[in-house]
């Protein structure tokens, strides 16, 4: 069900710094909203996520219920070597996605 | 004085040539709603990485491709790539063989799973609906908006433009009154816009999701404190119609983006 939008450059300068885009099909539910019995909808969000270079965390980051459904994450780290870039989300009902990307230092 | 003369007459043909230009709509000069939108929301739409609509179109194309029910056939079968839909939606709703009506595109994608693929018709804006939607209509990103000229659909165009003037609801308004004549003005906050259907199904913060323009009319119906038309009612698609003749010859955006 969960498809995700990845933007990685395929080649970066060593040393250089640049940004990761992600975006991820969520419908980051609240958990305090009622639906039409006036049950309250449970939570159903992403909790974390967390990006790793080559076995390395470079950035991760907590996500609350006033996060926006479908979460668009960008951030920056500085190119090091060659290797694979690992994203990863986790939530709640087991929700779990994990994206390779490899990555070429020149 | 004959200086000032000359440039009254050509000021005169001038207003001629605005008046006829716009003889076709009402509106003075027509433009997407995108032009309405703050530059925060044209950059998300204008980028593909950012624009959570193209989550839809990556679903649609997957979908595009799976076989499936008792035909076992999926859509490329027949179709080949999905870029062989380009300006399909530019021409949408029409008639199609065997229909005594004209019908929107997710009709025509409904036709096709029940006759084709022998499979079960997808719910009204399931995501299903709107990722095969999103994904053909995407292929017509940038084309003019181009209604077949097929006399058939006159008549449905005309009942839609009754509807489009007609005085409804609790408030009594009609579309006209809020998206041709105070188009550019403001409804509470917000810049009304001239409601040219340019970039469904459309992602819609207040929506977090996906949406056709039939979700659209309903909620505008119920704005207007009127009675929303029935889920299959003939007249989502005969509004529809007369709001692609309305927008004909501007782009279309799909997925668009908008508040």
């Amino acid at each position: 069900m969960s498809n995700a939008l990845i933007n990685v450059p395929r080649t970066v300068r060593r040393g250089e710094v640049f940004q990761i885009r992600t975006l991820i099909s969520h419908r980051m539910e609240t958990g305090f909203r009622a639906g039409t019995n006036g049950q309250l909808i449970p939570r159903d969000i992403i909790d974390r996520f967390s990006c790793t270079y080559n076995g390395v965390e470079v950035f991760s980051m907590r996500l609350t219920p006033a996060i926006a459904a479908n979460p668009f994450i960008g951030f920056h780290t500085r190119a090091t070597e060659s290797g694979t870039i690992v994203l990863r989300w986790t939530g709640d009902n087991g929700f779990s996605v994990e994206e390779t990307v490899a990555i070429e230092v020149v | 004085m004959s200086g000032l003369r000359r440039g009254s007459v050509c000021l005169g043909l001038c207003l001629v040539a605005a008046l006829t230009a716009n003889a076709q709509t009402d509106a003075p000069s027509r433009r997407s709603g995108y032009h309405d939108m703050g530059k925060p929301l044209q950059a998300m739409q204008d980028d593909d990485m950012a624009n959570p609509g193209m989550l839809w179109v990556g679903e649609g194309a997957n979908l595009w491709n799976q076989r499936f029910a008792a035909a076992d056939k999926s859509c490329a079968d027949c179709h080949g790539a999905v870029q062989s839909m380009s300006g399909v939606a530019a021409r949408y709703p029409a008639f199609t063989a065997g229909s005594d009506q004209p019908v929107t595109l997710e009709q025509r994608i409904n036709l096709c799973r029940t006759q084709n693929q022998r499979a079960d018709r997808l719910a009204d804006g399931s995501r299903e609906l709107m990722a095969l939607t999103a994904v053909v209509a995407h292929q017509s990103r940038n084309q003019p908006i181009a209604p077949p000229d097929d006399p058939r659909l006159r008549p449905f165009i005309a009942a839609g433009e009754a509807l489009y003037r007609l005085r409804q609801g609790q408030l009594n308004l009609s579309c006209a009154q809020c998206h041709d004549d105070n188009a550019g003005r403001k409804l509470a906050g917000v810049t009304i816009p001239q409601a040219h259907p340019t970039g469904y199904p459309i992602y819609r913060l207040e929506w977090q999701s996906l949406g056709s323009l039939k979700r659209r009319l309903r909620n505008c119906l119920v704005g207007m404190r009127a009675e929303p038309y029935a889920p299959d009612a003939p007249e989502y698609v005969q509004l529809e119609l007369f709001l692609m003749d309305r927008a004909r010859g501007l782009k279309l955006e799909t997925p668009g983006v908008r508040p």
